[in-house]
């Protein structure tokens, strides 16, 4: 393990960049954006630095103020940490991109708020990929709850509904992973993960220890929405403005879902849990149910975003399937998927606010014949939509390769057709708007592709899908396998 | 004769030079001339492409082009093989007679959105060559899958309702077949460590229960069952009619049923190994499903009256033919299978060029219409008597080769089968040459003058019906059909 | 550190526990919701202080004639952490009441089934 004070740093840039937004926002409001971006481009330098550093070099640590573990706080990054993180980052330059146009139209003169918001936001993500704290992490997810909340709020007055009832749920959520850190501090003395895991096996059956992965699972899945805990998700992404949805839905689930492959493989040994709780099997049963209700409702819908908010429970519960099947390939399609879900989510939400914005339009019926009007938007859209349907060779592919052979490893043939027969479901929702798209007539509207602000983010994600399927191979080999944990390492 | 294998990126470059010219395509959309330049240059470099490594082929040397990786232990990669080069040489050099056609068509008929059926058509045979020269099942399936996708705007081209429906009917089928595909491929891969195509297979009995064996291979034939028309996975290719006829023509005579039957191929000779499908007598089911296909599409065949849709059973039937032969697994019913996807694509192309050229000039679709034509349209009719003959399988045509040699592996292997072909063969007899019969004798009260088609689709349907004939009496000559035929049925079956 | 000792401690903190999800889920007014949602994460923090508690020890501030024993001196740091928590709290329920005025403000009501037909209702 390297010292090294880089993630630290990634933290500390975020938090002085707020404060630059603030105070530059507040004497020039044209600044706003322009300090938010720079604060953006630097975080998003400092990961991908960080990520070749991990790649190279092996996990790094930071003491924070030099106080060592286990008796201080450390941030701790390893191949997933710096994975997430660069993630995180890279969705976060896009759609700052999209939201220089964006914000001005949607929300005009709220700019400074926001943006300072969007950062804190990212300052709360970051954190509780990079920290190696379980209280830390509470900290900085509430950090990150609180700024989505606010973010969720501005616009549209449903909005605020919406966000309060996400504050209430999310909430719950975060003081169920309290309590978890409670018990598993009275059981083991310790709040560092790395020395909390070190201690748990000789506790193994100790009730108190299966009540905290209860509770640490029950709240973040809350956060992750996990069915039945999603019902919070499609009110909230739906109502939120285009730009706050475009960072939310591509991010922050999939952080929760971070959390919990943290909780389950690198604190506790799930395989030691599962002999008393089956927490991978309920997990991914949930998940499965997830999959199917997000889907089936999905096609329910009318609204363009209500159905891609739907799309989104489904696709984190892929994620949930394969951190429940918890075989070394199942875990690199949930990984991976955490990727390849933030990618295409981002680029079909910011279709669907420069859809709105440029048209006014919300619902699918609506879209009819905007292929011809808006075809950079929309070649941007198709190839984000059939990604998510999973046609190879785009990115959403590659994730059910993986999932499918997960299952057929651990032996789990109905989970296998589950995520198999979703992919049928998708293709419903998809294609019948792509059909609208292209093969119906525009009810007299003139349209044109937005900006190049909010054209760039959305080009660039379709091409991604195709070079992130084509490539995946490259991130599971050189990123994903190495930071698995030891016994989940071997391919076959 | 054992093959070297090299290195060579020429295979890379069959694949990807069509898909060169899309975004060239598309920046040319205002100007039609240029446009279908980019098409037809495209069309010829592929076709020279694809030709140029027949020289190879015949040597016996084996050019390979591996790419990067895909998922962990499988590799994008390319191979140029005896049947991987008999596909890719029947679907580029058609395309470059389609184009052609095509530009005829869509300019005759005033279609619209020409932009977008160009540029699809584009992928789609790059996805074609791709398939054909797939090494392993992975990079199969990633191709296999970018043709369904490809192929849904050409086949939704229209944008009427019923284009619509047709267009909705084939991704109802194509999908769960991708997806029963991918499962295949998932199941395989865990099985065996290997996805690598190989001459006389690599899954063996050893590899799992023969519940399982069985399972898999159903699976498989799911997967590409639905291009290949087997019934009951057929019916997206009647609805699919409604598309453009080049669209039907190249399509769904030659590139997505043939990537089946190709398919079908790759699964029974370089999957499985021919003794396990023997000894799960999976090689007997298949060829029965094989056989009511062939028979019942005949039969509804002769129930059509739209000339498309008969000659789309009749596709149907004709592709049972290779699968028969693919199931049968012993050397004449491989080189009948083989030649049969050849020919019968020239033939069957033929007649669909003639029918696009018939709508193009009266409107007409049906059969009953179409009494007196080939006073009116002689080269046309011509083209389709000689095509008729050819499916039949009457000496003197290529159908005749390619039946003769299936007819020869019935024998070889179940005797039973032999009558049910010659009854199938009368049954293409039988609602072929009504057609021409009454194209030719009947005549109509007040028929108005026609004439042929523009040249530049009269002079593709006479260039395959006359390639037909010379194969029919030299079948080797040109691209060497049935020696590569006959090399490819060798190194597979035992 | 033990568990044991003082049971009624943590039946409280799950009474408690229990009165903020009744609160959260099945009152009808926002506000009331976000007093459930308080009383919530008292009971957490309630609970984690109580973890620090050891029968016979005292406040953790240093006192010679008791030494370092650390079995003299209750556990300082879930005080410490639940000061955070807290603030975290607080935080939340400014958030959560600025929310609720804009709610009112253009709602004009706070009751959750009024709301939800409001929200479903516009376009």
């Amino acid at each position: 393990m390297i010292e090294s004070n880089l993630p630290v740093a990634i933290a500390v840039v975020l938090l002085f960049g707020t404060l630059a937004v603030v105070s530059l926002g507040e004497w020039r409001r044209g600044l706003a954006w322009p300090a938010a971006f720079v604060t953006i481009l630097v975080f998003a330098a400092m990961s991908v630095a960080l990520l070749l550093i991990v790649m190279r070099r092996g996990p790094v640590r930071a003491p924070i103020a030099g106080w060592a573990a286990p008796i201080g706080i450390e941030f701790v990054v390893d191949g997933l940490g710096a994975f997430v993180v660069t993630v995180i980052a890279g969705i976060a330059v896009l759609v700052a991109l999209y939201a220089r146009e964006a914000v001005g139209r949607e929300t005009p003169g709220r700019e400074t708020p926001f943006f300072a918001m969007f950062l804190v936001l990212l300052l709360g993500l970051a954190g509780i990929v990079l920290t190696g704290d379980l209280f830390n992490l509470y900290v900085f997810l509430e950090i990150a709850s609180l700024a989505g909340y606010s973010l969720m709020a501005v616009g549209d007055a449903r909005a605020v509904v919406s966000s309060f009832r996400y504050l209430i749920m999310g909430t719950l959520g975060a003081s169920l992973y309290l309590l978890g850190v409670g018990f598993l501090y009275t059981l083991t003395g310790s709040l560092n993960m790395a020395d909390v895991a070190a201690r748990l096996p000789e506790l193994a059956s100790n009730p108190a220890l299966l009540v905290s992965v209860a509770m640490m699972v029950g709240g973040v899945g809350l956060k992750m929405a996990l069915f039945p805990m999603h019902l919070w998700l499609p009110d909230a992404y739906t109502y939120a403005s285009s730009t706050t949805t475009a960072i939310v839905a591509p991010v922050m689930t999939k952080v929760s879902a971070y959390v919990v492959i943290r909780m389950l493989f690198f604190v506790y040994d799930l395989e030691l849990v599962s002999r008393e709780l089956p927490v991978g099997t309920i997990l991914a049963w949930l998940s499965a149910a997830g999959i199917v209700v997000g889907s089936v409702m999905a096609i329910a819908q009318t609204d363009a975003k209500r159905m891609l908010a739907y799309s989104s429970v489904a696709q984190v519960a892929y994620i949930g399937v394969g951190i429940g099947l918890a075989s070394p390939l199942a875990l690199v399609g949930a990984v991976l998927h955490i990727l390849n879900h933030a990618a295409m989510k981002c680029c079909l939400f910011l279709v669907t606010g420069g859809v709105t914005l440029q048209t006014g339009r919300r619902s699918i019926a609506e879209y009819a014949g905007l292929g011809r009007l808006m075809p950079w938007t929309f070649a941007g859209f198709t190839l984000a939509a059939l990604a998510m349907v999973g046609i190879p060779p785009t990115n959403g592919f590659f994730s059910k390769w993986y999932l499918v052979l997960g299952g057929i490893q651990a032996g789990e043939w109905a989970l296998v057709a589950v995520v198999v027969a979703s992919s049928a479901l998708t293709a419903v929702y998809f294609f019948r708007l792509l059909e609208l798209i292209y093969a119906a007539p525009a009810e007299g509207l003139t349209a044109s592709d937005p900006g190049l602000g909010m054209r760039l983010p959305v080009v660039a994600l379709g091409v991604g899908v195709l070079v992130l399927g084509l490539g995946n191979a490259w991130f599971v080999t050189h990123v994903i396998q190495p930071s698995l944990p030891g016994a989940l390492r071997a391919i076959t | 004769m054992p093959a070297t294998t090299f290195e060579s990126a020429r295979p890379l470059l069959a694949v990807v030079v069509s898909l060169a010219a899309v975004p060239l395509i598309v920046a040319s959309s205002r100007r039609p001339n240029l446009r279908e330049a980019w098409t037809l240059v495209a069309a010829f470099a592929k076709a020279g492409l694809v030709v140029s490594m027949l020289p190879w082929v015949l040597a016996g040397r084996t050019a390979v082009c591996r790419l990067w990786e895909l998922s962990p232990g499988i590799t994008l990669a390319l191979r140029v093989d005896t049947l991987g080069l008999v596909f890719a040489l029947v679907g580029s050099t058609l395309w470059v007679l389609t184009s052609f056609y095509s530009i005829g068509y869509m300019r005759a008929a005033g279609e619209h959105k020409q932009t977008r059926y160009f540029a699809s058509f584009a992928v789609c045979l790059s996805a074609t060559i791709g398939i054909a020269f797939a090494a392993n099942l992975l990079t199969f399936l990633v191709f296999y899958e970018t043709l369904t996708f490809a192929t849904y705007p050409l086949v939704l081209h229209r944008e009427t309702p019923e284009a619509k429906a047709a267009a909705r009917k084939y991704l109802a089928y194509t999908i769960p077949a991708g997806l029963a595909l991918l499962v295949a491929t998932a199941i395989t891969w865990s099985l065996a460590g290997t996805l690598e195509f190989r001459p006389g297979g690599f899954l063996t009995a050893s590899m799992a229960s023969p519940v399982a064996l069985r399972l898999l291979f159903l699976l498989f034939v799911l997967g590409v069952g639905v291009k290949a028309g087997i019934m009951p996975l057929h019916s997206w290719l009647p609805s699919a009619m409604v598309a453009p006829t080049p669209v039907s023509a190249l399509l769904h005579a030659v590139a997505v049923v043939k990537a089946g039957v190709f398919g079908v191929l790759r699964v029974t000779g370089f999957v499985f190994e021919p003794g396990l499908l023997d000894s799960l007598s999976l090689g007997t089911a298949l060829s029965w499903v094989a056989v009511v296909t062939f028979t019942l599409a005949s039969l509804l065949a002769l129930a059509q009256d739209n000339l498309k849709a008969r000659l789309a059973y009749s596709t149907v039937g004709h592709l049972s033919y290779v699968v028969l032969g693919a199931a049968l697994v012993n050397v004449w019913s491989w080189t009948g299978a083989i030649l049969h996807l050849t020919f019968h694509a020239i033939l069957k192309i033929t007649l669909f060029f003639c029918a696009g050229a018939i709508y193009v000039r009266t409107h007409r679709e049906n059969v009953s219409e179409l009494a007196g034509i080939g006073r009116q349209m002689p080269v046309t009719m011509a083209a389709f008597a000689v095509a008729s003959l050819g499916l039949a399988g009457l000496p003197g045509v290529n159908g005749f080769v390619s039946k003769w040699s299936l007819a020869s592996g019935t024998l070889m292997a179940d005797q039973r089968l032999f009558p049910l072909l010659v009854v199938s063969g009368v049954l293409n007899a039988a609602y072929l040459f009504p057609i021409v019969h009454t194209a030719f004798f009947r005549r109509s009260p007040a028929f108005p003058r026609f004439g042929e088609a523009s040249p530049l689709m009269v002079v593709p349907l006479g260039l395959t019906a006359v390639a037909s004939v010379v194969l029919g009496l030299a079948p080797n000559l040109g691209l060497h059909a049935w020696d590569l035929a006959r090399a490819a049925a060798v190194a597979v079956t035992p | 550190m033990e568990i044991g000792a003082g049971q009624s401690a943590y039946t409280f903190t799950v009474l408690l526990m229990l009165i903020g999800l009744y609160g959260m889920v099945l009152k009808r007014n926002l506000v009331k919701k976000l007093i459930g949602m308080n009383v919530f994460q008292a009971a957490v923090i309630l609970f984690f202080i109580v973890q620090g508690y050891k029968s016979g020890a005292t406040v953790p501030i240093y006192d010679p004639a008791l030494g370092t024993a650390p079995e003299r001196y209750i556990n300082p740091i879930p005080h410490g952490l639940m000061l955070t928590a807290i603030v975290v709290s607080v935080a939340t329920t400014g958030v959560a009441l600025a929310l609720l005025i804009r709610v009112h403000r253009h709602f004009g009501t706070l009751d959750e089934p009024a709301l939800l037909i409001q929200l479903r209702k516009d376009g």
